[in-house]
């Protein structure tokens, strides 16, 4: 296993306090064609167990594919992904997110018409065990199960201090409330490695700097890595301790926000605009 | 007391209603106030109320059109004859439990056989599959032949002839239907049923896999990525919405004293769905009032003779097009959120409700 | 030879659904809707036809001009009065409106035309058929005249969708009805021209199919409503070319089915074809694939 992980020296972005443990994710030559084109190629990448992990480049340039790759909602032309040492080749979504990958999506999927507590319920499913029968009889299990799933909810919910919203319709939440709801219902399915799919996009200045705090804070509790597509660079140069750039499906550069902000490949392909008014 | 959620009062509400319903039907009937032709209608109300019902578990819950519900009521209601006409010996309502419980056994089976392929489909594409099932259904037991004699049950596909009955009575005669129903079916009988599949039903969709099924109608992708295994809990709805079928259709067979098998066509299926769609999508207690309603409008427009079927149309095409108008439905809105913040400003309502809180 | 015989009122049979299939598919296509009153405009168009040659002795082409106007003229006039304020509804609200639609042209056919069934008299009475074989086998003429139209009709739609401004405009706002806006289509009056090209086409479908099965009564456009659109889902709904597949292979699996499994079966084979095909082809023959966006 860990063998594996020294062949592919490209991948040593390591963080010094995730160096002993092996990592969670590893990609090696992982690639996507549809038709005749390749929209993503040669993705190497390591993610330590507590890392937080950025992914950013263009429009276009084939990130949210990767996230799309890495929880098999399209399978790989080719490539291995190696999730906590196991490889996921064969597997479906469902199977993936029950191996320790949870995502949010770009254009927000709640189950809009239930309530707030259902959709982290709903993420809780898995760690639930009473079945058809158990509900429709009201047997004791049932009771026993939603008590439980219903104060884990409510304390998943107050990372984002939204327990007062349990009661709410998810569809009639503000914007920001919706993304961060999609987050709390992702952690509800116990991960080992939380994707985000621009979790800061419609958020006003303040509440990025908060959604910042919490992401850290989800990682610290939690012990888990983040990965996340981003394009707001405060964000990402502000927490992200390990970044990949990616350009025409391909990794263009890998390194610490400083070594991504120097890259003269990135300044030209991506940052180049950015780093004048962002910075 | 405690603190009662919003979906725990509003299914206490229609269990109240269908209890009441019940109560003050026996009323009226022992002090002879019920009319002969409503009598008639009452055990037929109950049907289609658990129809309705169980069809809501399929388009409104699971999300999903299915245009054959009436397929799975015809298994239940001709499983349900032979079951009751077979065991003469015993009581009539043992007679009758054990056809609605085999009737149900039966469309569970017919459902898991549809599903298991037909789910991967999706939209119109599902739709028309479960119509082409309703057909196919339809047609197979319109060549279907069942007699009983004294060494038990025969099947035969082709006629009656070819049953060999050694002096037997012929259960169902292909095209012919079931000739001769004894009438077990009862209003109180009727009645319990629709507790029953209420209980299921709302049972169900508050529970675990309730969740899981609403989910993958509000967003299959995103219910796939937090793990919920699709297949499983499209399934689970589509065979428990058979299940219900079955057992409403034996109810309904029990009640003639014969039926024939193009009683459960297309339009049976597309009834029903109307009742589901005028009662509002998801909406179980909406569901209950529709099927009682539109069960009894065509009966109250007897008098009108030729005209009722036309006016049946003419009110449901302005159904639809008054109620998804933008302009009335915006107004609804509007009166919705007045009634709302008057009820805010004024708490006692909310006292009376028996210490009702919402957080 | 018995084969044959059957290929051919197979052919005959199917070129029939084809032509309903169109109505269903060309609608499908542009307003998203499963329109099931599309049935019941058949059997209009075939009353129609019937009166004109029964009650008012005109001739047989007089009839079926007569029945396009009106069934066309009645196309138009349910989307505008039914359809068309549901735009922005849900596809179930659409369905239910067009199943009332359905009920209400049955009902009033009832009315007008009472329950008992009527012997309409094909519109090529008299003509020749086509003897083959030395006069072993004779194709009788409404076949030949079905097959004809069918195919004039698909050429004919094939080239107006293609080639002529309104075609493309109709094909433009099937893909897309907000960017064909945009582009200055009126999206309103290409619906409503799809609506009256299938309904002109139904009215044509009804005179054939009661040429070749006499009995009109005010359910008759109801089955092969249902197969049609059963044929339009086989070839995949929404593709010209897929409903006339559609349409000829379930006219032949029906009458093959009625000779060689089983006379009572033969719905049942037909709609289980539909169901393998679509399990193996979730969108049909010649249907697009479509994909998620995540």
């Amino acid at each position: 296993m860990s063998s594996k992980y020294i062949e592919v020296p490209s991948n040593a972005m390591l963080l010094e306090r995730d160096i002993d443990k092996s990592p969670v994710l590893e990609t090696m030559h992982l690639g996507i064609d549809f038709g005749g084109l390749t929209a993503v190629d040669e993705f190497n990448l390591t993610i330590g167990r507590t890392e937080i992990v950025g992914l950013i480049g263009p429009n276009g340039a084939g990130k949210t594919t990767v996230f799309n790759l890495l929880t098999k909602v399209y399978q790989p032309t080719r490539g291995t992904i190696l999730l906590n040492g196991k490889e996921t080749s064969g597997m479906n979504t469902v199977q993936v997110n029950k191996a320790g990958i949870a995502r949010t999506f770009q254009n927000i999927r709640l189950f809009s018409a239930l309530t707030v507590e259902d959709n982290v319920k709903i993420g809780l499913h898995n760690s639930m065990n009473a079945g058809m029968f158990s509900g429709i009889l009201r047997l004791p299990r049932h009771w026993k199960n939603e008590r439980v799933a219903h104060e884990r909810a409510l304390e998943l919910l107050s990372i984002f201090e939204m327990e007062d919203l349990a009661n709410h319709q998810a569809g009639s939440l503000p914007y920001g409330a919706q993304r961060r709801l999609e987050i709390v219902r992702a952690l509800a399915t116990n991960p080992s490695l939380l994707l985000l799919d621009e979790p800061a996009a419609g958020m006003n200045p303040s509440e990025t700097a908060e959604l910042m705090e919490n992401i850290r804070k989800i990682r610290d509790t939690f012990q888990i890595a983040v990965m996340l597509i981003e394009h707001d660079m405060n964000l990402v140069m502000g927490i992200c301790e390990g970044i990949a750039v990616l350009n025409y499906g391909k990794i263009i550069a890998k390194g610490t926000p400083e070594e991504i902000q120097n890259n003269p490949q990135v300044i030209e392909a991506y940052l180049g605009k950015q780093k004048e008014d962002g910075q | 007391m405690k603190k009662i959620s919003k979906t725990t009062r509003s299914n206490l509400i229609t269990y109240a209603m269908v209890v009441a319903a019940f109560v003050i039907m026996q009323i009226l009937s022992v002090t002879g106030h019920v009319s002969n032709s409503l009598a008639g209608q009452l055990v037929p109300i109950c049907v289609y109320i658990c129809m309705a019902v169980s069809l809501n578990l399929t388009v409104g819950i699971l999300g999903e059109l299915s245009l054959g519900h009436a397929g799975f009521m015809s298994v239940g209601a001709f499983t349900g004859v032979v079951v009751a006409m077979s065991i003469q010996n015993a009581a009539g309502p043992v007679r009758l439990v054990l056809a609605i419980v085999i009737g149900g056994i039966m469309a569970g089976i017919a459902g898991v056989i549809v599903g298991v392929p037909v789910l991967r489909l999706r939209g119109d594409y599902l739709a028309i599959v479960t119509l082409a099932f309703g057909e196919i259904i339809k047609n197979l037991l319109n060549n279907i032949y069942v007699g009983v004699d004294s060494h038990g049950l025969h099947f035969s596909m082709k006629d009656t002839a070819s049953l060999n009955l050694d002096n037997g009575t012929i259960l169902i005669n292909g095209p012919m239907g079931a000739p001769g129903i004894e009438k077990l079916s009862t209003f109180v009988a009727g009645f319990i049923l629709v507790l029953i599949v209420l209980t299921v039903t709302l049972n169900l969709i508050r529970s675990r896999s309730g969740r899981a099924i609403m989910a993958i109608r509000d967003n299959r992708i995103a219910a796939e990525s937090v793990g919920i295994n699709i297949t499983k809990y499209k399934l689970m709805a589509f065979v428990t919405s058979a299940v219900l079928a079955g057992m409403s259709g034996a109810l309904y067979a029990m009640n003639y004293s014969s039926i024939l098998p193009k009683k459960f066509d297309f339009n049976t299926s597309i009834l029903v769905l109307v009742f589901v769609v005028l009662g509002g999508m998801g909406n179980i207690r909406g569901s209950i009032i529709a099927a009682t309603v539109l069960t009894i409008l065509p009966e109250a427009l007897r008098a009108l003779n030729d005209y009722r079927m036309l006016i049946y149309a003419v009110v449901l095409i302005l159904v639809m097009l008054v109620t998804n108008n933008p302009i009335l439905k915006n107004g609804w809105t509007l009166v919705k959120e007045k009634l709302a913040f008057w009820r805010k400003k004024t708490p006692e309502p909310a006292a009376e409700g028996g210490g009702v809180h919402e957080q | 030879m018995n084969l044959l015989l059957n290929l051919i009122n197979g052919i005959s049979l199917g070129s029939v659904y084809a032509i309903i299939a169109l109505g269903y598919t060309m609608v499908y296509g542009i307003a998203k809707m499963l329109n099931f009153a599309h049935g019941d405009v058949i059997m209009v168009g075939a009353y129609i036809c019937f009166c004109a040659m029964s009650y008012l002795n005109l001739p047989p082409l007089v009839g079926v001009v007569l029945a396009m106007i009106v069934c066309t003229a009645l196309g138009m006039i349910i989307e505008r009065l039914a359809y068309k304020p549901l735009r922005e509804a849900t596809s179930l609200a659409v369905l239910i409106t067009a199943i009332g639609v359905s009920y209400f042209l049955q009902n009033t056919a009832l009315l007008i035309w009472k329950s008992d069934p009527k012997v309409f008299t094909s519109v090529v009475d008299g003509w020749p058929g086509l003897k083959l074989f030395g006069g072993e086998m004779t194709i009788s003429p409404v076949t030949i005249v079905t097959v004809l139209a069918n195919i004039v009709i698909m050429v004919g739609l094939t080239l107006f969708t293609s080639r002529t401004k309104k075609g493309k405009a109709m094909r433009a706002v099937s893909e897309d009805k907000g960017a064909a806006q945009l582009m200055g289509i009126n999206v309103n009056s290409t619906i409503s021209l799809t609506f009256a090209i299938g309904s002109g086409l139904a009215a044509i479908a009804g005179v054939l199919l009661c040429s070749a099965y006499p009995t009109l009564m005010p359910t008759t456009g109801s089955m092969p409503g249902i197969k049609a659109f059963t044929a339009a889902v086989l070839g995949g709904i929404g593709s010209i070319p897929g409903a006339m597949l559609g349409g000829v292979l379930l006219g032949v699996i029906e009458i093959f089915g009625k000779a060689y499994i089983s006379t009572q079966l033969s719905d049942a084979i037909v709609f289980a074809v539909l169901i393998i095909v679509l399990l193996i082809k979730p969108t049909g023959l010649l249907g697009k694939k479509i994909s998620e966006k995540v």
